[in-house]
């Protein structure tokens, strides 16, 4: 999956974050909207899009979208 | 004063809207103002529904709810909605010991899957306003009470009460609330549709301490209230109407 598409599909998992403000380069955990709830929908987004798991250790230890993307295209 | 069970500019889909309690729901949340999505398998059912309804929006569409893709499709060209109240379903009074597989997938398929998946369809193309009220129509029977020859059904119906746990507490950050409502046995073409005869429905009847089966509008009402902004504090719970049967 190439970075493009995964930062759309991880914008998706907001309701009240406007994607525009969902780069590449943004820290997640910063989001207003970023939750336990939201963390769980990445997780699961990343599995079904991807085909990837990845546990909330690693994604804890990921700061930026394109950090998200790295391990889950690990 | 302002009526705080008013539905007044509040958007409601409604399914199995053709007969029975979705039908009488429609009716009532009209009444109280509200635009109304209709859906059920039964073209000509809605229709009579529509007729029923004197004043308000209403669109109606004759949707197989099983038919996840047909759903999806619908839902897109849907508005943003403010309500959304789940009510289709069977009823098959099949005793345990005969339950098979495909008994169990034709009445999970309609009564609990569908219901699951129209609400996932909602969440996921995002037409769930905030502060919606969700309400599923689950029963007294499989939560509260069994009934002889309800096994299957009672489990469908436990089935949404369980999901409605969960699901309020994902979408409560949105204040989008999740309810269940648990009617007794009400009197509508489905439950002439059990293996009883009018005798045994009429037998049957005595037993609930207020002397009769419910009617479709007194749980229309229960809708109309976990509908309204009356209710904003509650999620998560179970709603039950029975005439008092389970109290015995």
């Amino acid at each position: 999956m190439e970075l493009n598409e995964f930062i759309i599909g991880f914008a998706d998992q907001f309701d009240d974050t406007d994607s525009s403000e969902i780069t590449a380069t943004t820290v997640f955990h910063d989001l207003d909207e970023w939750s336990s709830l939201t963390a769980l929908s990445v997780m699961n987004y990343a599995e079904k899009a991807c085909g990837n798991t990845i546990t909330f250790d690693e994604m804890r230890n990921c700061v930026t979208v394109q950090d998200l993307y790295n391990v889950v295209n690990k | 004063m302002q009526n705080p069970f008013s539905l007044e500019g509040k958007i409601i889909i409604i399914t199995g809207a053709a007969s029975g309690i979705g039908r009488a729901t429609a009716v009532e949340c009209a009444n109280m103002g509200a635009s109304l999505v209709l859906l059920d398998l039964n073209q000509e059912g809605l229709e009579k529904t529509k007729e029923l309804i004197e004043t308000g929006e209403v669109a109606t569409y004759a949707v197989d709810l099983t038919n996840f893709d047909k759903l999806s499709e619908l839902i897109s060209l849907l508005p943003n909605l403010d309500g959304v109240a789940s009510n289709a379903g069977i009823v098959k009074s099949l005793v345990a010991k005969m339950s098979q597989k495909k008994d169990m997938e034709q009445i999970f398929e309609i009564n609990t899957f569908s219901h699951i998946n129209l609400v996932q369809q909602l969440m996921e193309q995002k037409k769930l306003n905030k502060g919606a009220s969700i309400v599923f129509t689950s029963s007294m029977s499989g939560v509260y009470a069994g009934l002889i020859g309800g096994s299957l059904y009672g489990a469908t119906k436990a089935a949404l009460a369980g999901y409605t746990k969960a699901l309020a507490l994902e979408l409560a950050p949105r204040g989008i609330r999740v309810n269940t409502i648990h009617p007794g046995m009400i009197e509508t073409p489905l439950t002439k549709g059990t293996a009883l005869s009018e005798g045994q429905l009429a037998e049957d009847a005595k037993n609930y301490p207020l002397g009769r089966y419910g009617k479709p509008e007194e749980v229309a009402y229960a809708y109309v209230y976990l509908l309204s902004d009356a209710t904003k504090w509650m999620t998560g719970t179970q709603l039950l109407i029975d005439g008092g049967y389970s109290t015995k």
